[in-house]
């Protein structure tokens, strides 16, 4: 039983990760992009096209990569290009992919999908209890995972992470020392793009092998939220995706305990533990502050 | 090559109003490239989408019934963003606005009076402005972002509605089926012929609701507090004006006139509560509200432009047998042209050539 | 060579820069118009000019982070072109910014390994800062975030960065503006010390006293022209400034004040700090009295945003008998409420709080005005016309320069916007004034009109609270001065009994001992 919650626990925290590691890099680096929802739905739609039409769900991870960060430049140009206001720029962004990613995949739905295969290695993912959660996971899991080890790595570590971070704190600044925010900025959202679409893609893959309109479900809003909860730090993000992975499966489990609420009810906790978690994480202002890109969400324009 | 943007010392009146057609036209040179992919004429895509459907009264009467709850969505949105306040969740509002006003009809059918009507609408606008109360309190309180809490509170207001229709609110006589009963005649909205067109009063309400909008807006000492705090809130509190309250006065606004609109989709077409009762009008009304510039003089004029995409969705469906869904993807991109053009009202865009200018050259 | 320490200038050998006929329009604004300038090794080189002469164009091009439309660059005898900041620093130039350039997220090694060459060994750097912090002077600890430094402590962080890449040629924009008059000295000493060991110096300024004592030679720029050169050391404040604003700048006329009755009083203003860097305000006690000119000096960030604030009611002081207009209470009184009363207020920012800056100028006469019953706005409804009326007197009374009758804001230049919101005030004849940095930024005329209007609408018997940090203005229109230290207010004193020693020692935290049993 402990077992099965645990792996149902990685499926659902793994498109969360997925997508709001792309997003924490972007927002690093001073862009906030609220259309993470609308490029996971277009990574879920891509990745189950080609996995369908190749018939090799490796072929759909790199389709879902690519088509999120296509539609992360559409992006990238009005807000970086066209200084468009950001938020707004987001929400246009989330409603382009759903209505694009419904349009692509009216001819796939209901069509059967193939799963991603998980890692099988003889004796290891044998061994009684750890052995499927260790070692009989699917590569997404496994990326995940490596995303936030490299993104820590890259932040903290790298020149070029502390340009990242220099260019969302002081975006003034990085430019008069003479760096190029415009080009980081790019970048930066391309990363979260192709990280949304890897989370979309594990959608329509691993998580449910078909293609269901809006199936991303609020997803990446929910990533967003993971961000302002991790106050920017990737190893905080990855405990928050499991804690959120795993709200969202204790819906299914009490629903066959059968204690009589009703399964909207049960559906809405994702929902409304998002909202919790946010008020509960802003009543504490003072320890987010440090993190917080100083430059998020406000637009640069270069005086020449 | 690159594009490069030099800023104006005033902003263009010209691009105000320009910008959103310029929009207009990217959308229409969009679609006619969709339609020239999916191997039809484009200029019979482009007549059948944008033109065939306000060629009939039927049409045109489908037009206004589709534009009166995006009107009166954008007008509360307006508020709200001219203000700084990012309700994003019209939608949620819209549907906790429908629910309250549908208790009467649902919970005591035979309550016949001609009360019922305002009762309904009354409850209605005061359901979705205690609902958009929640973020907009959770962000003066606590300072909670309220992009995410309202975005979240729709799945929830979502949920909430497919649970009634399908427990406690469902129609014992009805199959089954996750609706409740039929409203009475006294809690539906009747249409009356104007000039050969059908209508009920929904279409009105919002026309008067623009105009007051307007002269608010632009005369008042109200309209000037939401516009100031909005673009400079520092200035605002030096006029002695304050955020919180406008954060609380405007979603409220915004959540009473999605109610308003919820009810009276519920009141004049559907008639009864169904787990889907609007196809995304609080989100359309996002891009209502931008695609009018925030102006509710624009705004109706934008009202009127999207809910002929929705026409145009269904017409391209059923003569040119494309997905109607070719409708949001326009929409979406809508959006996108609008805030692109908006650039052109405070900056020129230069295109320039060769190497790369002042900071964005290679770094040794 | 220039010799250490004397100040004669021998310009025989090869500039270390020379500047050749350089252009640079921006629109159709001429921001530098055949500029030249040259500067030899070793050479403390101070470039004058008004705000809006061209001084800053001419630095950000010499610093690549402009590129010039025509005209050249000689570096050490040779052309070159440079394009970017980086290249700047590859070549030997460094730059230390009038408002600083740091990341305040990060910590002060990582903003010096930011304007390192790729492939710098960080352990190493932090050892590096640590000596060469020490070795000049200007200690510094390496892991601290920038956002826990003082305003002093940062721009050390600036020069260290600077020193590390081991200029040829440091550019200095404005640095002791942030300074008390005792780190401004310190820092000289810095200067004087690099400039012995070969380094030459581009030294910004408009403080003429301070060119005159520490640089060895004067480039002075009018409406984006060098107009004249000359060795400061001859000349005296007067000439500078004449060949700076080019004619002579209209005196200000000032009578002795006859101070009248208490109109303004602070009563022990206890203001807790908002936000994690803010000041809090300590028991602070002033009275302002009707006839007189009240003056607060301090460095920048040492409460007088808070004192602003707490004078205005943006954020109201916790009791009503903290803030007194005229006898009556107001400390819990929002900002129309004391406008009502008599007060008004001009805040330091004039875009983003004094106004809004794509508003009208009409417009934006109803922000600060709609309260105060003037007929601005009626049942709830703008009266657009009447503003445009206000508008109108203002621009005549103070010669505000715009295009159009009704302009944004922000199309106004620095000066003539000042102009307008202070115009905007003092044409309501209030009985209390209270303003921030009256003149900051804003061209030798401008200025002068204004402290002239403030000294007029004084006599004329109302208060005026000046809160600056210029002490040259302080002196030029204060009748009392008391200053401002991590929210402590030192005792107003007469101004003629006050020297700039004791003010710089009363910021430098005299002022706090006060408050302290």
């Amino acid at each position: 039983m402990l077992e099965a919650i645990i792996l149902t626990v990685i499926t659902a925290a793994t498109p969360l990760l997925l997508a709001s590691i792309g997003e924490l890099v972007a927002e690093r680096s001073g862009v906030l992009n609220l259309g993470v929802e609308g490029m996971m739905v277009m990574g879920a739609v891509a990745g189950f096209a080609a996995t369908v039409t190749t018939g090799s769900p490796f072929a759909g991870i790199l389709a879902g990569l690519v088509a999120g960060v296509l539609v992360s430049l559409l992006f990238a140009f009005a807000t970086l290009t066209l200084v468009a206001n950001q938020v707004a720029s987001g929400l246009a962004l989330t409603l382009f992919g759903l209505g694009l990613s419904g349009l692509l995949g009216e001819s796939f739905v209901g069509k059967p999908g193939i799963k991603l295969p998980s890692l099988h290695i003889p004796g290891l993912t044998d061994l009684p209890f750890v052995g499927r959660i260790l070692f009989g996971q699917d590569i997404l899991v496994y990326i995940s995972f490596a995303l936030v080890a490299a993104v820590s790595w890259f932040l903290f570590r790298t020149r070029a992470g502390l340009i990242l971070r220099a260019v969302g704190d002081n975006h003034v600044s990085a430019h008069a020392l003479g760096y190029p925010v415009i080009r980081v900025r790019y970048l930066a959202v391309m990363f979260g793009g192709a990280c949304a679409g890897l989370g979309g893609a594990y959608l329509s893959i691993a998580y449910t092998p078909l293609w269901v309109e809006n199936m991303t479900a609020g997803r990446g809003w929910i990533a967003l939220a993971l961000v302002v909860f991790s106050s920017w730090l990737p190893w905080r993000l990855a405990i928050g995706a499991y804690l959120f992975g795993a709200v969202s499966i204790l819906q299914l489990h009490t629903q066959t305990l059968g204690l009589g609420v009703p399964a909207q009810f049960l559906s809405m906790l994702p929902y409304v533990a998002t909202v919790l978690v946010l008020v509960v994480l802003s009543g504490n202002r003072r320890a987010a502050k440090f993190n917080t890109p100083a430059c998020l969400g406000t637009p640069f324009v270069p005086d020449r | 090559m690159r594009l490069e943007l030099v800023k104006r010392a005033e902003m263009s009146r010209a691009m105000m109003v320009l910008s959103p057609l310029i929009a207009v036209a990217l959308t229409v040179v969009a679609a006619a490239i969709v339609f020239a992919v999916s191997g039809h004429n484009p200029l019979t895509g482009i007549w059948l989408f944008f033109l065939e459907p306000v060629t009939s009264l039927w049409g045109l009467e489908q037009l206004l019934i589709k534009a009166t709850p995006l009107i009166v969505i954008g007008l509360g949105l307006a508020v709200c963003y001219l203000s700084n306040n990012w309700n994003i969740g019209a939608e949620g509002q819209l549907t906790i606005g429908a629910i309250v006003g549908s208790a009467i009809p649902v919970l005591a059918p035979e309550f016949d009076s001609w009360v019922v009507l305002p009762l309904m609408v009354a409850m209605a606008m005061a359901g979705g402005a205690a609902y958009a109360a929640v973020p907009a309190v959770l962000k003066t309180r606590f300072g909670t972002n309220e992009i995410l809490t309202s975005l979240m509170l729709v799945y929830v207001a979502g949920l909430f509605l497919d649970w009634l229709v399908r427990g406690p609110w469902r129609d014992p006589k009805g199959f089954n089926f996750p609706i409740t009963v039929t409203f009475n005649p006294s809690a539906t909205l009747d249409s009356f012929p104007v000039g050969g067109l059908w209508l009920n009063l929904s279409a009105p309400i919002a026309l008067l609701l623009v105009i007051v909008f307007a002269v608010v807006m632009r005369f008042t000492l109200k309209g000037f507090e939401i516009r100031v705090l909005g673009q400079s809130p520092r200035a605002g509190a030096f006029a002695g004006f304050s955020a919180r309250r406008m954060t609380l006065f405007a979603f409220l606004l915004s959540g009473a006139l999605a109610g308003l609109a919820g009810i009276m989709v519920v009141m004049s077409e559907i008639q009864k509560l169904q787990p889907v009762i609007s196809p995304g009008y609080g989100f359309t009304a996002i891009i209502v509200a931008f695609l009018g510039r925030l102006n509710p003089v624009g705004i109706l004029v934008a009202g009127l432009v999207i809910a002929l995409s929705y026409l145009g969705g269904e017409a391209i469906q059923t003569s040119m047998q494309m997905s109607s869904k070719v409708a949001t993807v326009l929409q979406g991109m809508l959006l996108f042209f609008v805030l692109a053009c908006d650039t052109l009202i405070l900056y020129r865009i230069r295109l320039v050539r060769g190497r790369h200018g002042a900071g964005e050259g290679a770094h040794a | 060579m220039a010799t250490a320490g004397g100040r004669a200038r021998d310009t025989s050998g090869t500039p270390l820069l020379e500047v050749r006929d350089v252009v640079k329009t921006f629109g159709s604004n001429v921001a530098n118009d055949s500029v030249s300038l040259k500067v030899m090794p070793g050479e403390i080189h101070a470039l004058l000019g008004e705000n809006g002469a061209g001084k800053s164009t001419l630095v950000k091009i010499i610093y690549g982070a402009l590129q010039p439309d025509a005209g050249e660059i000689l570096w050490k005898g040779r052309p070159v072109s440079v394009g970017s900041p980086a290249e700047a620093r590859a070549l030997g130039i460094g730059m230390v910014f009038q408002h600083f350039s740091l990341f305040e997220a990060l910590t002060v090694a990582e903003n010096i390994a930011l304007a390192m060459p790729k492939g710098t060994d960080a352990r190493k750097l932090g050892r590096t800062i640590a000596e060469v912090s020490r070795d000049y002077g200007l200690p510094l600890e390496p892991d601290t975030r920038v956002a826990d430094l003082s305003v002093g402590e940062r721009q050390r962080v600036e020069i260290v960065r600077c020193l590390l890449q081991n200029p040829a040629l440091i550019i200095m924009d404005e640095p002791t503006s942030v300074l008390t008059p005792q780190e401004a000295d310190q820092l000289f000493e810095t200067l004087k010390r690099l400039a012995s060991e070969g380094c030459a110096i581009l030294y910004i300024s408009h403080r003429l006293e301070e060119v005159r004592a520490i640089c060895h030679h004067a480039t002075i720029m009018r409406r984006a022209k060098v107009v004249s050169e000359t060795d400061p050391t001859r000349e005296t404040v007067g000439t500078l400034a004449r060949m700076m604003v080019g004619s002579h700048v209209a005196e200000i006329h000032r009578e002795r004040a006859v101070p009248g009755a208490t109109r303004l009083e602070l009563r022990g203003l206890d203001v807790p700090a908002t936000g994690p860097f803010g000041v809090a305000l300590k028991a602070i006690d002033l009275t302002v009295r009707a006839g007189e000119i009240v003056a607060i000096a301090g460095v920048a960030g040492n409460g007088q945003g808070e004192l602003f604030d707490a004078l205005s009611g943006e954020n109201p002081a916790p009791s009503d008998g903290m803030v007194l207009i005229d006898g009556k209470p107001v400390g819990h009184r929002g900002v129309n409420v004391r406008r009502r009363a008599g007060a008004a207020f001009v805040p330091e920012e004039r875009l983003g709080h004094g106004a809004v800056p794509g508003f009208r100028l009409s417009e934006n006469v109803v922000l600060t005005r709609h309260g105060t019953r003037e007929g601005i706005t009626r049942s709830g409804f703008t009266k657009v016309a009447v503003a445009g009326r206000v508008v109108t007197d203002v621009t005549d009374r103070f010669d505000v320069r715009k295009g159009t009758p009704d302009p944004e804001a922000r199309s106004l230049s620095g000066g003539n916007l000042q102009k307008f919101v202070v115009g905007r005030e003092v044409h309501r004849e209030p009985g209390i004034l209270v303003i921030a940095q009256p003149t900051w930024g804003v061209d030798a005329g401008a200025a002068a009109v204004i402290r002239q209007a403030l000294i007029d609408l004084a006599r004329a018997g109302s208060a005026v609270l000046v809160i600056s940090q210029d002490l040259d203005e302080i002196f030029e229109v204060a009748d009392r001065i008391a200053v401002i230290s991590r929210g402590h207010l030192s005792a107003a004193k007469d101004a003629a009994e006050m020297t700039r020693e004791e003010i710089g020692l009363l910021m430098a935290g005299g002022a706090e001992k006060r408050g302290e049993p």
